[in-house]
């Protein structure tokens, strides 16, 4: 009798459809990592936003089918620019429209930039707007009036941006959410320009202009869409609808996965990826991803302050044995601080492992052997994967140097307040390119960026970025990069230890999802098919 | 016993007010602030962002101003979510609550009647067999016992959902894995208390009586035998109740507990507040509530007011 209610119970099914079942129904089911914080696109930082938010809103551009260093048009259909690029006029097409059925205008871009931009909002990424004209001012409070700020809605589909200096690379900034328009009557009618809670993204009150609209939102246990009527390249949008599940333990999302209940999953439990390899692999995907992963040093703390010991320090880790060994997800051993994913832009420099470099450089330092050296700390986050690369790292120092290491573990919030403080010797660091493009890799060290972290100020290297970010041609703009990356690596207050691989499973029935190395998805181009 | 309750309830509300009063200044003195970014923002945001939630103010002010929302009700925002801290907990802790009675009835059900027969038929080859599943329970925590199930009943079998809290049959896999370990517990102990009692003179006389063992069993040891098994329920669902972060994160089930953990990783001040006092009220009315039905299955304890 039990069996029987135990068959009656498990025979009814509620809740979204399991993997067969949302590929006949055009239904996508996603594994998002984490509960999104927000679906505002002017509050929202993360990638786990930027998954859901990019299905329900379009900005000017849009994410490409399969390369992530060319813009395609969205909202705009198309674009130019004067001379010197320092002026961009986009045309927006006649045909899009809000979810309400509101056409989209040129004067809800000026909108959502202004919201964006108000220093009483408190928008994390405001600083992406900077590149305008006037807006680095009016969002520091200098200036009241927005008019003061290079954006103009010449008409209702047009609309002109300048900027501070020349850039020829605008369209492709532009598909970030940070630049997304937003709907003023839904904004204004849930609390204002100012209101922080989040009242106009839910399930009733959510107005946006993408493919999707949204349709359900049940926190920490799924957020689900459906295909937009109103959005002017529906014809081309195959899907039916996606489920967003934040699963947050990988062992959960691999178990979802392999018991038909996802098509693809944010990420792969490390330990699992051997396994999977053997008898998973047609699902088992590993990408390269556009960041880096390295150890920031504290120029100001001695020794660390003198580059002979910080260049021992590089040279003596062995790179390639510990994304072998280590690492195990087939990350790249970096040679160089910016990925080597940008086809004309080649790093000036190569790091290599030398161990005799490596003690001749710390005996010319005055360490002989490693001796009178203080010790020296590694700074890292609670996680398993990074006390792995402390350790091992520690290891190879003490072997090849002789000297001693110390890791510290701290809970993240902790090591975030010790690493903007410099309260730290050596901490492990990451970071992902905002845009696809090695400014986002290499403007973090100028003097003045809020992210330097490190104590390192040099005026060749930022007199080489500010040149670079007023370059006229992509040639000149990469050459002047190059130079700066060369000074950053002779100087060495980051030591870059690889370059991140992305892992995830994926159903071959998923169609037209190409590895990207931003993993930006054009969802209106997915679709699932039985083969 | 009115008086007693009494008494009790107003020291459980001393109890309540100190431990909310202690989260407060401790969660705000911790290291680490709730607006600490990989990617720093600039300092006149943050400044606006701290005075919108009023963080800017002297500590005591805020406090304050706490109380007074508190007194109306209103638990506060939260910096990681769009809901309100009331919204949060009307959502979630119906969640934890239901998860936690299913893994209470689960405990109860497997582990009284072991128990007892354990007890009766002591020594025995059922003796050592149930009670060394129960050491394995005990000693398998639920992060290894929910993957475990997960793995078998919803990978391998497909009977159930590996996640989620949709249909009825979520509940079956997230209630046994917390369920179990209590059960365990709940065996043995019952055991031990029976075992006690079966001891006893009285119960040799209602045997030299000849009183059936069933009845011997059920109607004169039971109660006695019962005893250390409701002392442990104060702890085992202060226990089932804070366990289920754990069974919350395996099986993607929106309870209270996640938050609770979370809130505290991200500094969510408010939201780890609010979700200390409902554990801080839910563990004080569970002892009190242990601490009377202790009193009305002994006779020999008294309630403290009365002499």
């Amino acid at each position: 009798m039990l069996g029987a209610v135990l068959l009656l119970i498990t025979g009814c099914h509620e809740g979204p459809p399991g993997a067969d079942e949302g590929v006949q129904q055009g239904i996508l089911l996603l594994g998002n990592g984490a509960e999104p914080r927000t679906l505002d696109p002017h509050l929202a930082t993360g990638t786990v936003e930027n998954h859901v938010i990019s299905a329900l809103m379009e900005g000017l551009t849009n994410y490409h089918l399969t390369d992530e260093t060319l813009a395609e048009p969205g909202v705009a259909e198309r674009w130019k620019r004067n001379e010197d690029a320092t002026e961009w006029t986009f045309y927006l097409r006649s045909d899009a429209r809000w979810s309400n059925g509101d056409p989209v205008t040129a004067r809800d871009f000026v909108y959502g930039f202004e919201r964006m931009l108000t220093p009483a909002l408190g928008a994390e990424y405001a600083e992406m707007l900077h590149v305008v004209k006037g807006a680095a001012a009016f969002h520091a409070g200098e200036v009241d009036d927005f008019s003061a700020v290079g954006v103009e809605a010449i008409d209702d589909h047009t609309l002109r941006i300048s900027l501070v200096g020349p850039n020829p690379q605008f369209p492709l900034m532009v598909n970030h959410y940070s630049w997304f328009p937003v709907h003023r009557p839904t904004i204004e009618a849930h609390g204002g320009l100012l209101a922080r809670g989040g009242e106009w993204t839910q399930v009733d009150n959510f107005v946006g202009n993408g493919p999707f609209v949204l349709a359900e939102w049940k926190p920490n246990q799924f957020i689900r869409i459906e295909k937009s009527p109103t959005y002017w390249d529906r014809e081309i949008v195959r899907l039916n609808g996606i489920v967003f599940y934040p699963a947050q333990d990988e062992n959960t999302e691999l178990r979802m996965f392999q018991s038909g209940r996802l098509h693809y999953t944010y990420s792969v439990p490390t330990n699992e990826i051997a396994h999977l390899q053997r008898r998973q692999s047609e699902h088992l995907h590993i990408d390269p991803f556009m960041g880096v992963y390295f150890y920031r040093v504290n120029v100001t703390r001695p020794p660390l302050d003198d580059v002979r010991v910080r260049e021992a320090l590089a040279c003596a880790i062995d790179r390639r044995l510990l994304a072998e060994r280590v690492t195990q997800g087939n990350e790249i051993a970096a040679s160089s601080y910016v990925p080597d994913m940008f086809p004309d832009y080649e790093s000036p420099v190569q790091l290599e492992y030398d161990p005799e470099r490596a003690r001749r450089l710390l005996a010319e330092a005055g360490y002989l052997n490693g001796k009178g050296i203080p010790p020296i700390e590694i700074l890292f986050n609670t996680m398993d994967a990074h006390r792995k690369v402390a350790e091992a790292i520690g290891a190879m120092w003490r072997e090849t140097l002789n000297i001693e290491v110390r890791l510290l573990n701290k809970e993240w919030r902790v090591y975030l307040d010790d690493q903007t403080n410099l309260n730290f010797m050596v901490s492990r660091s990451g970071w992902i390119a905002d845009y696809p493009d090695p400014m986002s890799f290499l403007d973090l060290y100028t003097t003045d960026n809020g992210n330097n972290n490190t104590g390192w100020s040099n005026s060749d290297y930022d007199r080489a970025i500010d040149r670079a970010r007023r370059a006229l041609t992509a040639e000149e703009r990469l050459q002047l990069l190059e130079e700066a990356e060369a000074i950053l690596m002779a100087d060495l207050p980051v030591i870059p230890i690889y370059w991140y691989t992305r892992k995830y499973l994926k159903d071959p029935r998923l169609k037209n999802w190409f590895p990207k190395p931003l993993d930006n998805r054009p969802y209106k181009y997915i679709y699932l098919e039985n083969d | 016993m009115f008086k007693f309750i009494l008494f009790r309830l107003f020291q459980s509300v001393v109890v309540v007010f100190a431990i909310l009063t202690l989260t407060f200044f401790m969660v705000r003195l911790t290291p680490g602030g709730p607006f600490s970014a990989e990617r720093r923002m600039p300092a006149y945001i943050l400044e606006r962002i701290n005075a919108y939630y009023g963080l800017d103010q002297p500590l005591f002010k805020q406090f304050g101003n706490y109380l007074g929302n508190l007194l109306r009700g209103d638990l506060g925002p939260t910096f990681t979510e769009t809901r309100t801290v009331n919204e949060i907990i009307a959502a979630t802790f119906p969640v934890s609550a239901e998860l936690g009675l299913w893994a209470l009835l689960i405990a109860l059900i497997l582990g009284l009647p072991v128990g007892i027969l354990a007890a009766a038929k002591r020594n025995s080859v059922i003796d050592y067999g149930t009670m060394s599943a129960a050491m394995v329970g005990i000693c398998l925590p639920t992060f290894v016992m929910g993957p475990i199930l997960a793995l078998i009943f919803g990978v391998w079998l497909r009977w159930f959902n590996v996640s989620g809290w949709f249909t009825a049959a979520d509940r079956v896999l997230p209630a046994l894995t917390l369920g179990l370990v209590y059960a365990a517990y709940f065996a043995r102990i019952t055991r031990g208390g029976m075992l006690e009692i079966l001891n006893q003179d009285f119960i040799r006389t209602a045997e030299a009586k000849g009183v059936s063992s069933r009845n011997i069993l059920l109607k004169h040891a039971l109660k006695g035998g019962l005893l250390p098994m409701v002392s442990f329920m104060g702890p085992a669902i202060a226990g089932i109740i804070s366990g289920s972060f754990v069974v919350e994160t395996i099986f993607q089930v929106p309870g209270i507990g996640r938050q609770f953990v979370s809130a505290a990783f991200d500094r969510d001040y408010f939201l780890v507040q609010g979700t200390v006092l409902v554990y801080a009220i839910l563990i004080t009315l569970a002892n009190l509530g242990v601490d009377i039905i202790q009193v009305m299955l002994n006779p020999r304890l008294r309630f403290e007011d009365s002499q």
